[in-house]
């Protein structure tokens, strides 16, 4: 008899949670009893960020040195920038991360006002190849680059290509290109360099963080596209700098606006970074491309990462320890940043974007 | 009809004991109905908002594509642009290589083990090709890159190229890259196998006794009765571990993402680059932000979704359609 019971009142229990989707409005007692939205949404942490996955080793790296050091835990998924972008629109996350600035229309469609873009890190990405019998760096154009990815330029010992590398001896074969297959920052980059560079590719497939490929295989995130270009000889396409010095692969040199012929290192970037601002003074709003930058150091594919973060915030705790974070990120945190092989901001930058924290306010709602 | 069932109820409650018992059991009984239709309902339900969901999520790019959707092959997204032919091509043609190659080798394998194998080598063997489907996709797609890739590039395909006849043909023109139709469809059909061949095993193992002693007592040979009596018997089953096979063939996304190359083409070549649906999906929705870029990968969400249901509606005639066969 009472096992009988006992089962029925399981058994309308899980009625009663089977039917509590469609009913929940009936069922107070479960509502006050789970968590209220607010810890549900930053789950134990005290701030919540999400998006891109190119910044994420240092972005980890800085949370856990800051959580060690002042207590403030913040919980970042590297979701990719898109999500990111969505994330933040939606203001579902405190801040947001992403390679691409957002656009105008992205900008409009964000619930909580204007977003700031607060640039963290310098990346860049790279020419890495396969070609049998050739050790040392290749030197490479802006436009040789676009017309090799537009499919104009088809073998190795083309005369524009061996014009700019006297001496080293390139073989008669086709050049396959491999370019990422999904949507992502390092694409945006190398195509914003190519519409820089090339009217060309500005007029055909142009810049996003996914384009029509006019010629080659699409490799699915940078060990995709590495992996494609170890294995086929006769390859050529574009990775993070920080994956192709880790995996050591072989990196072009480029001629950059200044005619100088330059590999990528830590401080070649920074020094687009410094030449582009130069250019744009302090009232910028750091949405800016620094590609093919100005500056005989700087190397020509070279960008921003950044924070979105809203100017008027909601929770005034929430913005102080958020506006405390990006202090300590632009001061002490800068410092972490070339052990990774992220380059960091010039200090000129850094310096405007400590002044700019101020403009992020905290509302009277709540 | 309650009033009718009344005296029945009471007229047992006449001895104690069995009565109550009976009271509980009735509500119990009617508990019990309710949770497992709301279970068996459940399903359909969730599929249906599914469908709905993922039907509205695409409404916009459908609407101002139209069929063209499903025939173009331009996918442009900077400029607004989605047709998406090569996935839905490409999806469906890795499938049906990987079908081909893994559905004799399979059966294969299947009969081996319930016709011929000792018995001490059945269970090992049968455990390892079922241990095929454990293997992480992922780990398929790096042996892919770093083993099948440069197999097929440096010897499969210069042999198939060169084969007298059929080499010269569209099927395997072009340069041999390695990524392509042909590897994607390979790795998809190391992946079904498994699944294939223990369904069908199954199914062989369960053809009674009796079905194989009348077709030896009759005079076959050994190859006879496999071929005449117990196959057709187990005919459904197999057909149903084929089609288990191709469904997961058609969802694959990793391994075939690791492999196909990616290239919104649609070409007569196997050798040649291709796209899958599932791939398409996978890269690059993290980071899509245009409302047409996302509302199109929804719609191929979608078309996969149909793709799926037709075939699985097919798949469901067919075993109906043998099974009548078989029967008469």
């Amino acid at each position: 008899m009472t096992r009988s019971k006992v089962f029925a009142l399981m058994a309308t229990g899980l009625v009663s949670v089977a039917c509590a989707g469609g009913e929940s409005k009936r069922t107070p007692d479960s509502a006050a009893a789970s968590p209220s939205p607010a810890s549900a949404t930053t789950g134990g942490a005290d701030l919540t960020g999400a998006g891109a996955t190119f910044p994420q080793p240092i972005y980890s790296k800085w949370f856990s040195d800051y959580a060690a050091k002042t207590g403030v835990k913040i919980n970042y998924q590297s979701i990719g920038s898109g999500g990111g972008i969505r994330q933040i629109q939606e203001g579902t996350v405190d801040f947001g991360a992403s390679d691409a600035p957002m656009t105008d229309d992205e900008m409009a469609k964000a619930k909580g006002g204007p977003i700031f873009h607060f640039p963290t890190v310098l990346g860049a990405d790279v020419i890495t190849y396969n070609v049998p019998g050739v050790t040392q760096s290749l030197q490479l154009t802006g436009d040789v680059v676009a017309d090799i990815f537009l499919g104009k330029i088809k073998k190795w010992n083309d005369p524009r290509i061996a014009g700019l590398n006297q001496g080293v001896k390139l073989p008669a074969t086709d050049i396959l290109v491999v370019h990422r297959s999904d949507g992502s920052g390092t694409t945006y980059v190398f195509t914003d360099y190519l519409t820089a560079v090339s009217p060309a590719w500005a007029s055909g497939p142009g810049k996003a963080k996914d384009v029509k490929w006019p010629v080659g295989l699409g490799g699915k995130g940078n060990e995709g596209v590495a992996g494609q270009i170890k294995q086929t000889p006769g390859t050529i396409g574009y990775v993070e700098l920080a994956y192709a010095n880790q995996n050591k692969l072989p990196v072009a040199k480029l001629k950059n606006a200044a005619g100088q012929y330059v590999s990528p290192t830590i401080a070649s970037i920074t020094a687009a970074a410094a030449g582009a601002l130069e250019k744009l003074g302090p009232s910028t709003d750091y949405r800016v491309s620094i590609v093919n930058a100005p500056g005989a150091d700087a190397y020509p594919i070279s960008s921003f990462t950044w924070l979105l973060v809203y100017q008027r915030q909601q929770d005034s705790v929430k913005a102080k320890k958020l506006v405390d974070f990006l202090r300590w990120a632009l001061t002490e945190g800068e410092g972490s940043v070339s052990a990774l092989d992220y380059a960091p901001l010039p200090e000129t930058v850094s310096k405007q974007l400590l002044e700019k924290l101020a403009s992020i306010q905290a509302g009277t709602g709540s | 009809m309650s009033e009718a069932a009344r005296p029945l109820v009471t007229t047992r409650r006449d001895d104690n004991g069995i009565a109550t018992r009976i009271e509980g059991s009735a509500i119990g009984d009617s508990v019990y109905r309710w949770m497992t239709t709301g279970f068996a309902l459940g399903i359909p339900i969730l599929l249906l908002f599914i469908a709905l969901e993922v039907g509205a999520a695409a409404w916009p790019a459908l609407k101002a594509f139209g069929f063209g959707f499903l025939t173009s092959s331009e996918w442009d997204p900077p400029h607004n642009i989605f047709g998406a032919a090569p996935a839905i091509y490409g999806t469906i043609i890795s499938s049906i290589i990987a079908l081909m190659i893994a559905t004799p080798l399979a059966l294969g394998v299947a009969i081996f083990l319930s016709e011929f194998a000792p018995s001490w080598l059945r269970q090992p063997v049968a455990f390892l090709v079922d241990l095929l489907a454990a293997i992480p996709s992922v780990v398929y797609g790096l042996w892919g890159i770093f083993v099948l890739q440069p197999l097929l590039r440096d010897h499969v395909m210069p042999f198939l190229s060169g084969l007298p006849l059929i080499g010269q043909t569209a099927l395997f023109e072009g340069p041999a890259y390695g990524p392509s139709m042909l590897s994607a469809g390979l790795i998809l059909a190391i992946m079904v196998l498994p699944f294939i061949s223990a369904v069908s095993r199954e199914v062989l193992m369960a053809v009674p006794r009796s079905q194989r002693e009348a077709a030896l007592a009759l005079g076959a040979t050994k190859w006879e009765m496999i071929a005449d009596a117990v196959v057709p018997y187990a005919r459904s089953g197999i057909v149903g571990g084929i089609i288990l096979g191709l469904g997961r063939a058609l969802g694959e996304t990793m391994a075939v993402t690791m492999l196909i190359g990616n290239v919104h083409k649609i070409s007569a070549s196997l050798f040649a680059p291709g796209y899958t649906m599932a791939s398409l999906i996978a890269n690059e929705f993290a980071e899509a932000t245009g409302d047409l870029h996302l509302s199109a990968l929804m719609a191929v969400g979608a078309v996969l979704f149909v793709v799926t249901l037709i075939v699985n509606g097919l798949a469901r005639w067919l075993v109906w359609r043998v099974s009548r066969e078989t029967q008469s």
